[in-house]
């Protein structure tokens, strides 16, 4: 299942994102959205996911128009895990995981055999099966990121939206999580779009970038293509040291002091 | 830290331990006041024109009723409040429809108007026109932007005032009704009877039953709302009907029973470390509690110092208003503990 976004364009009141925004998103894809702050990663996001209305363009899913289907229905296929903190409220990670279930099974019918295997199989391909009965108040904020991982994928959906799924990660919960990651995108054939702020983690997991910046869509290519010195002075404003890293041979970047601004 | 489970083993316990609390109470209370204990039950195989049976059926057995019906009303709307605001601290009082329903009310009494619609009466009506603008007021100034909670903590604390101001206006001004109004906003449930059991019954469990029906959405809705439209939720629809809901059984109760603070507030926080956060066990929970706290401060009000009413907003604030400061000090220590 393909989504794709054709001359997207989004703005809250009278302040303009984003304009002219087109990508197509592809099973088994895993894509990431890079940019500075305030360049609309997660209005994107949103927009991809139905939650904001695009002053302009469209968003499709299979060819069918978002706006015109169901929230509930789009649900049902395009999972969305927006950067939140835990709910301040002792429900366990098992209750808040279920709550991905409601879009295929309505939001008044309990949960039936079906639905419990795959809450169990989500919350063991995250490994937080330990923690189902714990309640979401007393996660680390590297066992919180895999919880709101797991009720995304609790929704089963075909394409997978995360929002900076690595914020407050150890290296070590980084690197678990991509793999689980694109490891989900590999054998579950999901479209996944997520936004990072570690330019370094990119390479080594996206297939594609998408770098947004300048009210528009800057660049999209494979990391080697788009994490370039010049491509990306264009977009922060400053000069960063690309060169291939020692192991992977992926686009590896560094701030240099004194030596990093662009005229 | 020790993992606390809420499996689902120990929470029918829970439930069935809050009704026999309930049955306890009421019976508890039935035996309260001059009519001694053993002939309250006796009451039963009298007579009808027995005077200890008319006590009991027509005086104490509508109280009852009317504490069960008010507590459970405060209590599931004080957990809807809570879900829909994302706040611990929203209860009735706090979010405007009490004072809401209070000032629809006296504005009603003040003007004279009588008469009903299908069987409700003017000042219910009042009641509910009041509580839905105040509720509705409040959340339209605190929701502008991402509101942290304290923005609407302000705007239903300054709504509140404001409302109190003009229902003490309008008393002043309409001074021949100043003793009927005063009386009436104190709370109690002193000489209401079956009929008043028989007009707010199916508005108060309805409503109830409505909220309770709205478990789930509120579990999603108090995740926030990205999360819960992420799951496909029509949330503006939810707040709607919530927001319906709560303002109904809050106003209905207002109408009856006048203004009774903080069993709104104080169930919902009694209820989550029995049955957990979980909305379908949580609203439900908190109107069996709501009942509780009502029949004690029922009792409390009739019989502390016989033959006089203690009115009953004095007595659940008494209880209630420790529990709300102990609630906001942990908030507080929350906040500042971090993660």
């Amino acid at each position: 299942m393909a989504l794709v976004a054709a001359k997207l364009g989004c703005g809250y009141r009278n302040r303009a994102v984003f304009a002219n925004v087109s990508l197509r998103i592809e099973p088994g894809e895993l894509l990431a959205v890079l940019g500075p702050n305030g360049a609309g990663k997660t209005t994107l996001l949103k927009a991809l996911s139905r939650l904001v209305r695009p002053t302009a363009g469209t968003v499709t899913l299979d060819g069918l128009d978002v706006w015109q289907l169901p929230p509930s229905t789009v649900a049902a296929h395009v999972a969305f895990a927006p950067q939140v903190l835990a709910p301040d409220w002792p429900f366990t990670v098992y209750e808040f995981v279920s709550l991905g279930r409601a879009p295929h099974r309505g939001w008044w019918r309990p949960l039936t055999t079906a639905d419990r295997r795959v809450i169990d199989e989500s919350l063991e391909k995250l490994s937080v099966t330990a923690l189902r009965h714990r309640t979401v108040t007393e996660l680390s904020g590297g066992e919180w990121q895999r919880v709101r991982l797991a009720k995304a994928l609790t929704q089963q959906p075909q394409v997978l939206l995360l929002d900076e799924p690595t914020a407050h990660l150890d290296p070590r919960f980084q690197l678990d999580l991509l793999t689980a990651i694109r490891q989900l995108t590999r054998t579950q054939n999901l479209a996944v779009v997520m936004t990072l702020h570690d330019l370094n983690l990119v390479g080594p997991w996206a297939d594609r970038v998408a770098l947004l910046a300048h009210g528009g869509l800057l660049a999209v290519g494979s990391p080697n293509d788009v994490l370039t010195t010049d491509i990306l002075a264009t977009a922060y404003g400053v000069r960063l040291a690309v060169a291939p890293h020692p192991l992977t041979a992926m686009p590896s970047i560094s701030l240099a002091p004194h030596v990093g601004k662009s005229s | 830290m020790p993992e606390r489970r809420h499996s689902n083993s120990y929470i029918p316990l829970a439930f069935v331990g809050l009704l026999i609390l309930l049955v306890i109470t009421a019976f508890g209370s039935l035996g309260l006041g001059v009519v001694p204990v053993g002939e309250v039950f006796d009451a039963v195989w009298r007579s009808t024109n027995d005077p200890v049976r008319t006590i009991v059926y027509e005086v104490r057995l509508p109280r009852i009723l009317l504490a069960v019906l008010i507590g459970v009303a405060l209590g599931t709307s004080g957990a809807a409040y809570q879900a829909l605001f994302r706040n611990p601290l929203a209860d009735p009082f706090i979010v405007g429809a009490s004072s809401g329903a209070a000032t629809g009310a006296t504005l009603v009494i003040v003007m004279g108007w009588t008469g009903a619609i299908a069987g409700i009466g003017a000042t219910s009506i009042g009641a509910f026109a009041g509580t839905l603008l105040a509720v509705w007021l409040v959340y339209a100034i605190a929701s502008v932007g991402r509101m942290p909670s304290v923005t609407m903590l302000l705007a239903g604390a300054a709504i509140s005032t404001m409302l109190s101001g003009l229902v003490w206006l309008m008393m002043a001004l309409a001074n021949e009704q100043f003793q009927k109004i005063l009386y009436w906003l104190m709370g109690g449930l002193n000489g209401k009877g079956m009929p008043e059991v028989a007009r707010t019954w199916p508005l108060l469990l309805g409503g109830a039953g409505v909220l309770c029906l709205l478990g789930r959405p509120l579990d999603a809705v108090c995740c926030g709302e990205d999360v819960a439209r992420s799951l496909g939720l029509r949330v503006g629809a939810i707040f709607a009907v919530v927001l319906a809901a709560a303002s109904l059984v809050v106003a209905t109760s207002v109408a009856v029973g006048g203004i009774v603070g903080f069993i709104g507030l104080a169930a919902p926080h009694l209820a989550r470390p029995l049955v957990g956060a979980a909305h379908v066990r949580l609203i439900p929970a908190s109107g069996l509690i709501g009942a509780v706290l009502l029949l004690i401060a029922d009792g409390i009000a009739r019989s502390i110092v016989p033959p006089l009413e203690l009115p009953l907003s004095a007595i659940t604030a008494l209880i209630g208003g420790p529990i709300f400061l102990i609630v906001l000090r942990r908030t507080a220590s929350h906040a500042t503990g971090g993660t």
